[in-house]
């Protein structure tokens, strides 16, 4: 490996960007690409391939065989909102490979007491995420209910293109919330990747099962990126 | 709080760079196939010095003696190696699979 390969991928990995390292297994020559690089023909199609299902292989293409190692970030989940049905979805999203992040500056319901084990900040949205923002490897769930509390998130994810945005909500709670968004000056493309109302329609009732229909809208979300969903039109 | 969840204590790639600015020659392994029941995935890394230090892993702790080993002829002659271990390998009884699968190994120097 070259060394300077090394470092560079190393760098992308700490960066949480995506990265494909390429070893022509005949010469042992090796290449970092990155994500939205354009590389053509078959072995192209192959590292597309790669970024999309995190899978690393072998692939046969201009008469060479090369390795494809696939460096995805670990997906992870940002709450806004220590709520009910955050206390059960940190713990089933940790389990599904997804760690969670809570915040809420709302301190009597953001503490370690109710949240055993999970990253937590008592603190505004906008702060937490000036330190450390968001990213497309992760997805974002609102769940307080306070538009002070998850305008400002929901537009910074949209911003950030994170695989997922959801908002808990009725749908009439959503158009309102639409409409502030608007006037927060984001596009209306972009309003229409969130989620709301939360979750995949299984009937949820409680909050633990709320936090089940989340996390396997999460999932979904995840494992579709790049896909032509069913259904939909080109 | 490390939020790129990269483990900067284990992470195979990161111990290599480590080693590298230390001065350490090095050597980078990688499973680059599986078939049937393989306990690491391709993609999978064991990064070896030239003192037999390792870490990370190729498969569950079957064959990773067996790469070490090769790992200082690599380091030594910078030739790359591709080094397959499974149950109808003839070196079966020192370094097979005993879970039955095959891997393919890509061994080579860092550099």
């Amino acid at each position: 490996m070259d060394p300077y390969v090394l470092k560079t991928l190393n760098a992308e990995r700490r960066a949480r960007r995506a990265a494909v390292l390429v070893t022509d297994l005949g010469d042992g020559r090796d290449r970092v690409v990155r994500e939205g690089d354009t590389v053509a023909g078959e072995l192209g199609a192959a590292i597309e391939r790669a970024f999309r299902t995190g899978l690393s292989g072998s692939v046969e293409a201009e008469g060479r065989s090369f390795f494809l190692n696939a460096h995805l970030p670990q997906p992870r989940l940002v709450v806004i909102g220590a709520v009910h049905i955050s206390q059960a979805l940190a713990p089933m999203a940790r389990i599904a490979g997804y760690p969670v992040e809570i915040i809420d500056p709302r301190s009597a319901f953001a503490t370690p007491d109710r949240f055993p084990d999970v990253p937590l900040h008592a603190e505004w949205p906008q702060d937490v995420l000036a330190r450390q923002p968001l990213d497309g490897y992760t997805a974002l769930a609102a769940v307080t209910h306070d538009p002070k509390i998850d305008d400002f998130a929901l537009k910074a994810a949209l911003e950030a293109r994170c695989f997922y945005v959801g908002a808990l909500g009725s749908r009439k709670t959503h158009a309102k919330r639409v409409e502030r968004l608007l006037a927060l000056g984001a596009g209306v493309e972009d309003i229409a990747r969130i989620h709301s109302p939360i979750g995949v329609d299984i009937g949820a009732a409680s909050p633990a099962e709320i936090a089940v229909a989340v996390l396997a809208e999460v999932i979904d979300a995840f494992r579709s990126r790049g896909l032509q969903r069913k259904g939909e039109a080109a | 709080m490390n939020s790129t969840y990269l483990d900067e204590v284990r992470d195979p790639l990161l111990i290599a760079e480590d080693w590298m600015k230390n001065g350490k020659d090095v050597a980078i392994a990688t499973v680059v196939e599986t078939w049937g029941s393989a306990p690491r995935q391709a993609g999978s890394h064991l990064v070896i010095d030239a003192e037999g230090n390792f870490h990370g892993s190729v498969s569950g702790g079957c064959v990773e003696g067996a790469v070490v080993a090769e790992a200082l002829d690599v380091i030594g002659s910078g030739k790359a190696k591709m080094l397959e271990f499974g149950v109808a390998d003839e070196t079966a009884w020192q370094v097979g699979l005993s879970c039955g699968g095959r891997i393919k190994v890509y061994l080579e120097r860092l550099g």
